[in-house]
């Protein structure tokens, strides 16, 4: 009895992806421990954090994509209305506007975008299955860009960017023609000098920052320096765990949560870091199966998004913390501490994982 | 039928199966993108903790290389001849690293048998630690002799986690002198660090303690505090500073200067005694502030090193509030002082056009009402015209006349001369003011407006309120014919690292289109004020110049109707407050002024002389004999003082 309850319960998990996730997570504790000043308390939170999120998790898992397809336009719709409503009557933190206060709580719509966004687009294109034509594109841009633009100008430019790329991908996947994309490429291109002005200042100083870190160096050079530094000096095998200098001695700023992977590199070395890609690719490599072994169109396009905006996420935040991006406030997945981007997370992995085994009972 | 159908599913097949196909080949080319961008981290991890291993060792090893920021000097404060108001200097301060100690009250035990520290450093030491990360530096004890510092450096080693640092501190060399105008600069706490931090300028503060609170130093906080340097220092072990690898210099704040006379600022100060009230002295062509006084005062050093609990409850209880920043925080009711202005908006208006007069029999009444508006002189003062309605402050001629005018022309006209309206200085917290309306009294008293209330604004008494700011400001818009220029304090701001002086350019604000006779008129009826017959013939006498000028009184208690004031038998907080502005030389104004003396009585016998003493000393370099009686001026007259 209990073994069959147990079997219907976790009959939506995808073991294997599952397993990935939870060793992940849990190494990312022993980190996170390091990185708080071996805080035991950081360390609890955060796993209330992932407790919570493995509750999410297995939520969507069990919601069959049929039923999110229905429920991605009034989704959407949802998520702009709250980013106008921000951009409106918004809470003002640190000079930014990102915050919904809703009365009994506070909200960070932007967040609710980055499920909402790759869900609209693929509606939209497993609707227009039969013929993609150029103005579906161009409709499909202009989905993307209302949401980017009014997140941008609250301004959280981190998440406009990664909620561009999971629209992007989505349009690609769609079949986004080689000769469009290339002349995209060249617009954003020309575009640069034109926007650049237009920037805040402190988003100029971070790509600045990104050629010349010694430009700043109390400033927004300083995460750059200090975190190279933690990294070039893990070496090899690392310095051990606990044993950070950099992270120990204060030097690594917001060292638990954008810039935990610094924290991670200096204690476990090269073989550490490689050992993460690895860990992050096996992800990948799953979500990108399921993806390709999908049933339709809408799963299909949904899973290749969150499975490549998973990617992005780690990119940008590895690439920030070691000096080849430019600083912008974007966690690194899975490891850095915080609940609503982990929940954000495992929404995806969720829905990945619905995608996943509700196949076979369609095509029986 | 079966046919149909397996040919239509085979082409569906062949779509979905090429759509499949075409969408695989793209997860392919996502997956290449994937393995590029991961195999390009995955080189630059091999990149920086493999080939460049030792570079970074080396600079973690130690984090030898330290950032240190070179706090820059702050600008200092200048009067307009360039006597210094705010500067800084060097000196020794005693502080501990909390985290690097392993026991701190001990350590500051031990201190205290090698140095002196008191108890009150020890109170100061435990807020400051309290407010403060445990590996910031706090200091302990500051204004370290040499022999203090010498004595401590030689039992350093006793000491981990306790250094001597040089450190700038901000002085007011001139103590009380115009404490409320330069302001102070105090420790930075939470508010100022969130603030900071929305204007993305911590960086800019790194190894900055203090912040300006108050005064210019906190409404130019951006030009004073300049742009910190950055030093790259190696440290041993112990993290103690070996050797300088590097450094960029910091940009010194921006010089100040003023356009205030220390001089003429501390002739007013000293003119007001022992009483409290306020002075404004501005040029009117320029919007230039010559003396900002506000009584009683304070020190501004006592804030610098961070406020005593003693002196803060001083400060903070007295009920003669020094801390009040009267010129334009303290609100009072112009009394008469507002005629003149009253005068001109009849005139302009074609209310009141000469030769026009009254018969004044000592009160006014409104008609089918018994209630009479009384005049200040019993009796009244005859035949009133214009002019001389102003020259003897006849009260029952402006009861007409505003009444005549309605509340919302008044008010209207008012506003041009800045009354009801900040007058844009460059210190942060003025108050507004109040010209009174009935949509103002409906908004905040939901109630409607009284005639009666009309009439009283016409002596300037009911609900309105003017700060000393803006009667000086006002009467500089009249002087100046209507011309309005933003009052200011800062004149030229100098750039400290290359000595480019940038001046600032003199604002004007408001353009009044006024006939000429009308406002030639109010001011005869001004200059008339200092002369015999005139409420403040006194001033006038001996004045080697024209003096335009008008006298009030601000009723601090209600008298009953029928009742008489009498200034003796009443508490000396309840007494009338002592208005007077005045501008002169009146045919060529240089200056005008607005002086209001708390509980002072009247205008003219207690607020006059300190005009007139302000006025000397701009006018003819003229300094103050020092009276031979402390107390200020007081009449033997038996005649019924003029109240106004």
């Amino acid at each position: 009895m209990i073994r069959v309850l147990l079997r219907r319960a976790t009959a939506h998990f995808d073991q294997f992806l599952l397993g990935a996730l939870i060793f992940t997570m849990l190494v990312a504790l022993f980190v996170l421990y390091s990185a708080s000043g071996q805080s035991m308390d950081r360390m609890l939170s955060q796993g209330v954090n992932i407790v919570v999120a493995c509750c999410v998790l297995w939520v969507f898992a069990n919601i069959p994509p049929q039923h999110l397809q229905r429920v991605a336009v009034p989704l959407y719709l949802l998520g702009i209305l709250l980013l106008i409503g921000v951009f409106l009557f918004g809470d003002v933190s640190k000079g930014a506007r990102r915050w919904l206060n809703l009365g009994v709580m506070r909200i960070q719509p932007s967040e609710l975008m980055r499920i909402a966004m790759p869900m609209m687009l693929a509606w939209y294109f497993a609707r227009r299955e039969d013929s993609h034509r150029f103005s579906d594109y161009v409709i499909g841009a202009l989905m993307l860009a209302v949401p980017v633009a009014l997140i941008v100008k609250q301004p959280d430019l981190g998440t406009a960017l990664l909620i561009s790329a999971s629209g992007f991908y989505v349009l690609f996947l769609a079949g986004l023609s080689w000769r469009l994309l290339i002349g995209l490429g060249i617009t954003v291109a020309g575009l640069i000098p034109l926007v650049w002005p237009h920037l805040h200042d402190y988003q100029r100083r971070r790509i600045e920052i990104l050629f010349d870190p010694y430009s700043d160096p109390l400033g927004a050079g300083y995460h750059t320096i200090q975190a190279t530094i933690a990294l070039g000096s893990g070496g090899l095998a690392g310095k051990g765990w606990l044993h950070g200098t950099q992270a120990q001695l204060d030097f690594l700023p917001e060292r638990h949560t954008d810039f935990i992977f610094a924290v991670f590199g200096e204690e476990f070395g090269l073989l550490g870091d490689l050992l993460l890609l690895v860990l992050f690719s096996i992800i990948i490599a799953r979500g990108m199966l399921i993806t390709a072994n999908a049933q339709n169109t809408f799963s299909r396009l949904l899973a290749g998004s969150i499975t490549l905006t998973f990617f992005t996420y780690a990119f940008v935040n590895m690439g920030m913390v070691s000096g080849i991006l430019p600083v912008v406030g974007v966690p690194l997945p899975l490891i850095s501490y915080g609940g609503t981007s982990l929940v954000t997370l495992m929404i995806g992995f969720g829905i990945l994982m619905s995608i996943q085994t509700h196949k076979k009972l369609v095509s029986t | 039928m079966r046919s149909i159908f397996e040919l239509k599913n085979r082409s569906e097949l062949k779509n979905t199966q090429r759509e499949q196909h075409l969408f695989r080949l793209r997860l392919g080319v996502l997956a290449v993108l994937v393995l590029i961008c991961f195999g390009i981290l995955a080189g630059r991890f091999f990149y920086l903790q493999f080939l460049k291993y030792d570079h970074y060792q080396t600079l973690a090893e130690s984090n030898r290389i330290s950032l240190v920021p070179i706090v820059p000097n702050r600008g200092l404060i200048l009067d307009r001849n360039g006597v210094v108001l705010a500067h800084n200097f060097f000196v020794y301060t005693l502080e501990i690293t909390p985290s690097k100690v392993a026991n701190v009250e001990d350590t500051i035990n031990d201190i205290a048998k090698l140095i002196e520290v008191t108890s009150s450093d020890r109170k100061r030491f435990k807020k400051f630690r309290d407010q403060s990360h445990s590996f910031e530096s706090v200091p302990l004890r500051a204004h370290l002799s040499e022999e203090e510092a010498a004595l401590f450096a030689v039992n350093r080693y006793r000491f981990p986690g306790v250094e001597i640092r040089s450190r700038l501190f901000r002085h007011y060399p001139q103590g009380t002198l115009g404490s409320h105008l330069i302001g102070y600069i105090a420790r930075i706490n939470d508010v100022d660090l969130k603030t900071l931090g929305e204007n993305d300028d911590l960086p800019n503060y790194k190894g900055t303690d203090h912040i300006g609170k108050s005064g210019i130093e906190q409404y130019y906080e951006h030009q004073l505090h300049g742009i910190t340097g950055v030093q790259q220092v190696e440290i041993d072990a112990d993290g103690h500073a070996v050797r300088v690898l590097s450094s960029t210099a910091p940009v010194p704040g921006d010089n100040l200067t003023l356009s205030i006379d220390s001089k003429l600022q501390d002739i007013a100060e000293k003119a007001f005694g022992t009483r409290r009230g306020a002075l404004v002295a501005l040029d009117p062509a320029t919007g230039e502030i010559l003396a900002y006084v506000s009584q009683p005062s304070f020190d501004p050093n006592l804030f610098v090193d961070g406020i005593d609990p003693d002196s803060w409850k001083g400060l903070n209880e007295s009920q003669d509030k020094p801390l009040n920043n009267r010129p334009m925080r303290g609100v009072y009711p112009p009394g008469s002082t507002f005629k003149p202005f009253v005068a001109l908006a009849g005139l302009e208006n074609g209310k009141r056009e000469p030769p026009f007069s009254i018969g004044d029999p000592g009160f006014y009444t409104l008609p089918g009402s018994s209630h009479q508006y009384r005049d200040w002189k019993p009796g009244g003062h005859g035949r009133v015209d214009v002019q001389r309605a102003i020259t003897v402050s006849c009260d029952t001629f402006f009861y007409g006349l505003a009444l005549d005018l309605g509340i919302d022309k008044l008010a209207a006209f008012a506003n041009h001369f800045g009354f009801g309206r900040k007058s844009g200085i460059d210190i942060d917290g003025e108050s507004p003011g109040l010209m009174p309306t009935p949509e103002w009294k409906a908004r905040r008293w939901k109630q409607k407006w009284y005639p009666g209330e009309t009439i009283i604004t016409g002596i300037g008494q009911g609900y309105t309120l003017v700060t000393p700011l803006q009667l000086a400001n006002a009467t500089a818009i009249l002087a100046n014919n209507g011309v309005a220029a933003r009052p200011h304090l800062v004149t030229r701001i100098q750039e400290s690292g290359n000595g480019v002086i940038h001046p600032v350019p003199v604002q004007i604000v408001d353009r009044l289109e006024l006939k000429q006779e009308n406002i030639d008129l109010v001011k005869q009826g001004m200059m008339g004020v200092t002369q015999p017959g005139g409420t403040a013939a006194s001033i006038g006498a001996g004045a080697p110049y024209l003096i335009a000028a008008k006298t009030g009184t601000a009723q601090v208690v209600g008298i009953k109707q029928g009742e008489k004031y009498n200034a003796s038998a009443i508490d000396e907080r309840h007494r009338d407050h002592a208005l007077f502005i005045a501008y002169a030389p009146a045919d060529a104004p240089k200056i005008a002024l607005a002086v209001i003396v708390e509980n002072g009585g009247h205008g003219g016998s207690a607020a006059g002389p300190i005009a007139r003493q302000v006025m000397d000393y701009y006018l003819l370099g003229k300094e103050p004999t020092p009276a031979p009686d402390a107390a200020p001026a007081a009449t033997t007259t038996t005649e019924p003082e003029p109240h106004d």
